[in-house]
């Protein structure tokens, strides 16, 4: 597997406000890569840095072997982009949108009119095909813009807070749809803070605080590595619930509850990626 | 090239939804044609509000309508988007500005036609408008690049704009206005077309003309270096 993005003690700052410090990691072609802080850690300025629209002050960036800095129509084109706000036109209506960009990516004439309706049914939304952008939920605003970022059939996805501020239905349509990106061998570099999206969807995570990585590695490790207090939760079907230490002094009782078939469910007390990092930063995600 | 035709197209679409802009495009030539057919007495000279509309119109609508249109797509970010899908600057920029042009061009028709001149005359009227409306595309343009945000645009757009839409007309009642708005764009068209029974750019006019748009595209460069864009 190749390295799409690479970063090397990469540094940024505003002023005397540094936003970014010594930020060294990789993602490899096909990856999740989730940044996971809460607001004003610095996730919307690294996109912007890897996506070329910001020079770094220090280090080094590279996406797709090229300097970040350096970035061309060739990188361009294999970079799908959903930022914060929108980027879309409020005046023209959702299909106009999606058919100017399509001109933009030089889809031939004839093939505009099949993709967009594919898209948008894709999306969820196709009935609202003729409806002014400015009309549009949140949600959907936030569908329309990530199927103009697939629409150029991106190598590399860059999604800042994709699902932030949507509804739990919502929220699953486009996890539903970034797998499927996955599976196509797309590269998503998503920035979020909501813990289960990242535990859900990425296959590596990074942990922003004050602009710097506090943790990195698999979703599962990570919470594992934190995972101080080491028992195994069992609920009873009687309601008991009993904690063990997971070792081998747990395979005998735990072996009886199986055997008299007593165990309504049983869960290990690894904390969850937001209690991680309340664990490091003494402050939440939020 | 495709792309400046592709957002030209886009633009057009747009038009018909931002009553704002399509406003500043047709005000004035509305405003000539009924003030030339309905204000008449012997005290005015021929033409009179046409010469002073079409002075107005340059220094206004152009102005105005490009630094909106950019300062919107910067704060909504859709210019941003436009850069990273492989636009270049001047990609966009030719077509917003060709898409200003044409439609200032298009006013410009109707104020001529209500100047009732004759071919030729015609013609020379149409080339001092187009060059006055480029000169103003390059000031608008470095005024909406320079702003983050439409209201900042507006801000700074509109005494410029008055500025350059209201000196030709004042320079007609104070000499000494008159002696420093020569130096403005707005001004030398208004006198390129006063003198369109001898239809000619002195050479004043094309090094006044030229001078100003050096400076706006100085201006405008600055801004371009300043918004990030580059």
């Amino acid at each position: 597997m190749n390295d799409t993005i690479i970063t090397e003690n990469l540094s940024h700052n505003f002023g005397t406000h540094t936003v970014l410090e010594n930020i060294s990691f990789k993602v490899q072609e096909g990856e999740v890569f989730g940044l996971l802080g809460p607001s004003g850690a610095g996730k919307t300025t690294l996109i912007k840095i890897l996506t070329g629209q910001l020079k770094q002050k220090g280090g080094n960036a590279k996406l797709l072997g090229t300097d970040t800095g350096k970035l061309g129509k060739d990188e361009h084109a294999k970079i799908g982009t959903m930022m914060d706000n929108f980027g879309l036109y409020e005046r023209l209506s959702v299909y106009d949108n999606l058919a100017f960009y399509a001109e933009i990516y030089h889809v031939p004439h004839s093939a505009i009119s099949d993709m967009i309706t594919d898209i948008l049914k894709n999306m969820g939304l196709y009935e609202a095909r003729k409806t002014a952008v400015s009309r549009l939920s949140k949600g959907m605003k936030n569908r329309l813009s990530l199927a103009r970022a697939l629409m150029n059939n991106a190598k590399i996805l860059f999604l800042d807070e994709p699902t932030s501020g949507l509804d739990p239905a919502t929220t699953r349509e486009i996890h539903t749809v970034l797998q499927k990106q996955r599976a196509k061998g797309t590269t998503i570099f998503l920035t979020t803070h909501n813990m289960f999206e990242a535990e859900t969807l990425c296959d590596h995570v990074g942990l922003l605080s004050n602009g710097r990585i506090i943790e990195y590695g698999e979703p599962r490790k990570v919470c594992r590595k934190y995972n101080h207090l080491n028992r195994i939760q069992i609920t009873l079907k009687n309601g008991e619930v009993v904690s063990l230490e997971n070792n081998k002094a747990a395979a005998a009782p735990l072996t009886e509850y199986l055997e008299k078939d007593e165990i309504s469910a049983i869960h290990s007390t690894e904390p969850t990626l937001e209690s991680v990092f309340i664990e490091l930063t003494g402050k939440g995600l939020d | 090239m495709n792309h400046a035709i592709t957002i030209f197209k886009k633009q057009i679409k747009d038009t018909l939804k931002n009553k704002a802009i399509f406003i500043q495009f047709v005000m004035f030539p509305i405003m000539t044609l009924i003030m030339n057919n309905t204000i008449q007495f012997d005290e005015i000279p021929e033409n009179f509000f046409v010469l002073l509309f079409a002075a107005m119109y340059i220094g206004m609508a152009p102005l105005v309508s490009i630094s909106a249109i950019i300062s919107e797509e910067k704060e909504q970010n859709t210019l941003r988007v436009l850069l990273m899908s492989n636009v270049r600057p001047h990609e966009y920029l030719l077509g917003i500005g060709s898409y200003v042009w044409l439609f200032c061009m298009l006013g410009s028709g109707v104020i001529c036609i209500a100047g009732n001149y004759s071919l030729k005359e015609s013609a020379y009227f149409m080339l001092a408008m187009a060059v006055g409306i480029i000169a103003s595309l390059l000031l608008g343009a470095a005024i909406g690049t320079f702003s983050k945000t439409q209201m900042m645009a507006t801000s700074l757009s509109v005494p410029i704009m008055l500025l350059f839409s209201f000196l030709p007309m004042l320079s007609l009642f104070n000499n000494t206005i008159a002696k420093a708005a020569k130096f403005t764009y707005s001004e030398q068209i208004r006198l390129t077309l006063a003198g369109i029974s001898d239809p000619r750019f002195s050479g004043e006019s094309v090094c006044i003309l030229a001078a100003n748009m050096l400076l706006f595209s100085g201006l405008f460069a600055v801004a371009y270096k300043k918004s990030e864009l580059a």
